[in-house]
């Protein structure tokens, strides 16, 4: 008992407190000046909006994978299974150059993606935020915009569905399925009034999972990303530009923050789990 | 509404669930379907059901004299009650119960104030007034089994199935149960099957017994005839307690322990009788069990009312004659 | 014939569903994995051959294993100790703790790195000025034995790095920010492993007299060996292939300080885009090695090994 908790005091704890002593040591007008910096808004709303679409995305192919997973035989299927978790074993560096070299210009799927985008462009000329994203995607594929980060959020957050939807979806046994059919309920009905409603515990902890991970995610999106700032830095990368420029307050300020946010989404993932744990006695 | 159960086969993979599986259930009647596990008799109630399917071939199953072996379950109009209930633990009792009339296409469907008003007729109807607002957790499992009974009910179907509907309670609760759902049968008085390996639960409830073994059906009878007259061993067997005895004639005959009876060891008559010693001795309630041991060293168990055992005075250790009588 | 049965869909439904999901899965994990090998190899087997046999990327390869064989077995030791005690005992502040060592999973990497800087960097707690000062007499004590005759030898890099203690932006920081984010691992596959296992095996051997270790070694142990060998697999995994923690503490000092990764976004961010993608093999080997495991630890224990991560 001593040991697991001198190690842990070592190792986690001292660490976090130092971090927190560090941003608590400046002042409060020092605080309002780093957060309200454009830099740091534009930085928050990239990370926390493409975080939540992209695990808003792997809330829906994490449910179709599973699914298929769970119910259906195919070839190839255990396979397929086993390689749900290479996101989760890839180093995020390798994905991040990876997915580069997939989505971005010169790309296996970008270059067409490009391509699409120019055809585009030059046929209906969109103006605005999205003619500007459209420029974008026609000069770099996804790579440069935030596309290119949604794409590698997505990639590191919907292994966390599946894997929190999967043994939910095994457990539901047929019984309740034979009985909604039995009391004259079609496929559909029985999917969108039994089936559905009893995985959306699954399903928002899979989310927040996903989107947890998604918030401090730096590896796999520093490539794809550009790292323009105002337009394609994400927090944790701007955590790294601070700290190169030897603002280490700064630093303190935003990693306490995002680390304040983490441990709420920490809370919540643990009281879902729980609720999760109860509901499948 | 009558079912009648055509010369149906089922075999999963390369084992035989069913083998030309013939049956009639009368309109209105309480049916069981007796067996050991892997006797096929779950299997037949859901092919019956709708959610197993027969092998192709000439089987047919009529409700009423229509086949419905190519309709769907949703549309036979058939009330199943699951094992575990497989109750919807999302939804309230007044939803789960109200669920076969919510999924109704919208021409059909009554209003909702009528689905209401048939929620909570159901709800007396299984004695859970005021339970509308439950979810199924909050439930013990007897009340549980009558929500799913009601949920199956609010369809209105046209024959009841229920696969082992006490298997999932306790003793005492499961008695109560039973006892309840024979007179409620009664008064709803609609063509019920249901799935049961428990003898003393057939014998009771039922009109009609169906013991199956092996995917085939052994007897057909009421229960006073499946009990009295066993048309193989195996049916005597598994109907209750039974002794194989050798008679001193050299036949050998099964009989059931309370058919024996003891007699004082000075009273013994060859031609009829046999010697036993007691081995042991159980009188704890209305029936007494002994334990014998016959001359052959087998082991033979006889039921004597506590009355007969005192008159006879008998301890362990003791010598009697016992001797064989058949109901005729 | 209708689709009668009442528990899956009709066949055309299956077959769309089942291909949606293959292409899902396809763009989203083979094809990439596809392309770390493609990309190496674009420029034939020479180029990479010599990607992963130049100086830099071998000494790479070297604090990569280094970091990995010292926060493999640390946190492995802790992780046994740590479910032990959380599993086994009822304590206030139990579930406190749980949550403490789920803590570097809900800390963005880069942080797990900051934390580090925040006590050894320039501005820290402990700079290396004041680092140097502590270290004096360990320092001293050093020399002297790095002097004696038969052993010096042997004290000669540790009297040096005592002399001059950088942590940040140098191989100890590397180790201990690798010893952060890996410190939940096998922690985390083996607690819901034992919880479940209940300590209904270990109360029958206390009753037939055996003793706290003899208990661990014959009883404990066997029954979580799967899981902890995959825990173990994961920990390394992860050591080996942590990024943006490692990152922010190395200084990218190439053939000195940086680790595989680190080594990967260099070439990359040099545009040796097959140089980049050769070494990228290295760690993707690993990542299939390490699923393999997964599966056979799978069927080996005949339940499902895997955690959440």
């Amino acid at each position: 008992m001593g040991f697991t908790i001198a190690y842990l005091s070592l190792i986690i704890l001292i660490p976090l407190a130092a971090l927190f002593i560090k941003a608590a040591g400046l002042g409060w007008e020092e605080w309002k000046a780093i957060l309200v910096s454009p830099r740091i808004i534009a930085a928050t709303r990239l990370t926390f909006g493409l975080s939540a679409a992209a695990a808003g995305v792997s809330v829906v192919t994490g449910l179709l994978v599973t699914w298929v997973l769970v119910r259906y035989e195919f070839p190839g299927k255990r396979m397929l299974d086993a390689m749900v978790d290479l996101p989760f074993a890839l180093p995020t560096a390798v994905a991040g150059i990876t997915l580069t070299a997939i989505y971005g210009k010169e790309g296996w799927i970008g270059s067409h993606f490009a391509a699409a985008a120019t055809w585009v462009k030059e046929t209906w000329h969109p103006a605005g935020w999205i003619g500007e994203q459209i420029n974008t995607w026609a000069n770099f594929g996804a790579a440069y915009s935030s596309l290119g980060i949604f794409i590698a959020l997505t990639f590191i957050g919907f292994p966390f569905v599946v894997r929190t939807l999967q043994p939910v979806m095994e457990d539901l046994g047929k019984e309740i399925e034979e009985a909604a059919a039995t009391l004259g309920a079609g496929r559909w009905t029985v999917f969108r009034r039994v089936i559905l409603p009893l995985l959306v515990p699954a399903l928002i902890t899979g989310f927040t999972l996903a989107f947890a991970r998604a918030i401090g995610e730096y590896g796999s999106v520093i490539f794809i990303s550009g790292n323009l700032p105002m337009k394609t830095e994400i927090l944790p990368l701007l955590i790294v530009s601070q700290l190169e420029q030897f603002k280490y307050g700064a630093a303190a300020v935003i990693a306490s923050g995002m680390l304040i946010i983490s441990f709420v989404l920490l809370f919540i993932i643990n009281l879902l789990q729980r609720r999760l744990d109860w509901q499948n006695r | 509404m009558s079912i009648s159960i055509h010369s149906i086969n089922k075999t999963f993979g390369s084992y035989k669930a069913l083998e030309d599986v013939s049956l009639e259930v009368p309109n209105g009647s309480l049916t069981a379907l007796l067996g050991p596990s892997g006797s096929g008799k779950t299997t037949l109630l859901r092919i019956v059901a709708g959610l197993e399917f027969a092998d192709d071939g000439p089987g047919k199953i009529l409700f009423h004299g229509e086949n419905v072996v190519g309709i769907p379950a949703g549309k036979r109009s058939v009330g199943f009650v699951f094992q575990h209930y497989a109750l919807f633990r999302h939804m309230s009792v007044a939803d789960n119960i109200a669920f076969g009339l919510t999924v109704l296409p919208r021409s059909k469907r009554p209003a909702k104030s009528e689905i209401r008003d048939r929620v909570h007729e159901l709800l007396g109807l299984v004695k859970l007034d005021g339970l509308d607002k439950r979810r199924p957790h909050e439930l013990s499992g007897g009340q549980r089994q009558r929500v799913a009974l009601a949920r199956a009910l609010a369809i209105r179907p046209k024959v009841l199935l229920l696969d082992e509907p006490f298997g999932a309670l306790d003793a005492k609760v499961r008695k109560d149960l039973r006892r309840w759902l024979r007179v409620f049968h009664d008064e709803i008085n609609l063509t019920t099957l249901f799935v049961t390996h428990d003898q003393e639960e057939a014998l009771e409830l039922a009109d009609q017994v169906v013991v199956m073994r092996n995917a085939r059906i052994e007897q057909v009878g009421t229960p006073q005839e499946i009990y009295d007259r066993p048309r193989s061993p195996f049916v005597y067997e598994f109907l209750g307690n039974v002794n194989k005895l050798t008679e001193p004639n050299g036949v050998q005959r099964y009989i059931r322990p309370h058919e024996i009876e003891v007699l004082f060891a000075a009273e013994y008559d060859p031609t009829t009788d046999r010697m036993a010693k007691i081995q042991h001795l159980f009188s704890a309630g209305p029936v007494a069990t002994l334990g014998v041991r016959l001359d052959d060293g087998k082991f033979v168990d006889v039921e004597l009312s506590r009355k007969q055992l005192e008159d006879l005075g008998l301890s362990v250790g003791d010598e009697v004659a016992i001797r064989s009588n058949p109901p005729e | 014939m209708a689709n009668l049965q009442v528990t899956t869909e009709s066949k055309p439904v299956r077959l769309i569903l089942i291909l949606a999901a293959i292409i899902v899965l396809g763009l989203f994990l083979l094809l990439p994995l596809f392309a770390v090998f493609a990309e190496a190899l674009r420029r034939g087997w020479e180029v990479f051959l010599a990607s992963l046999t130049e100086d830099a990327a071998l000494s790479a390869i070297k604090l990569t294993l280094l970091a990995a064989a010292i926060s493999v077995p640390l946190n492995t030791l802790f992780g046994v100790s740590a479910a032990w005690l959380v599993t086994k005992y009822r304590f206030k502040g139990r579930a406190f703790l749980i949550s403490l060592i789920d803590l570097p999973f809900a800390i963005s990497p880069v942080i797990a790195g900051l934390v580090w800087v925040m006590i050894f960097g320039a501005k820290g707690w402990l700079p290396p000025e004041t680092l140097t000062n502590l270290l004096a007499p360990a320092a001293n004590l050093a020399a002297w034995a790095a002097s004696s005759d038969r052993f010096g030898g042997l004290f000669e890099g540790l009297a040096a790095w005592l002399a001059n203690p950088k942590i940040i932006f140098a191989t100890p920081g590397i180790i201990i920010a690798t010893v952060f984010i890996t410190f939940p691992f096998v922690a985390r596959e083996l607690i819901p492993l034992m919880e479940s296992q209940g300590s209904d095996q270990e109360e029958a051997a206390v009753t037939l007299g055996a003793g706290g270790w003899r208990i661990f070694w014959r009883i404990t142990l066997p029954n979580i060996k799967w899981g902890l060998l995959y825990g173990v697999l994961l920990c390394n995994a992860r050591a080996m292939g942590e990024f943006g923690a490692v990152s922010v503490v190395s200084g990218h000092i190439r053939g000195k300080t940086n680790t595989l990764p680190l080594h990967i976004e260099v070439l990359y961010n040099e545009y040796q885009f097959s140089a980049a993608f050769a070494c990228a093999t290295l760690l993707a080997f690993l990542a299939l090695f390490t699923l393999g495991m997964k599966s056979l630890v799978e069927q080996l224990s005949g339940h499902s090994a895997a955690g959440k991560h």
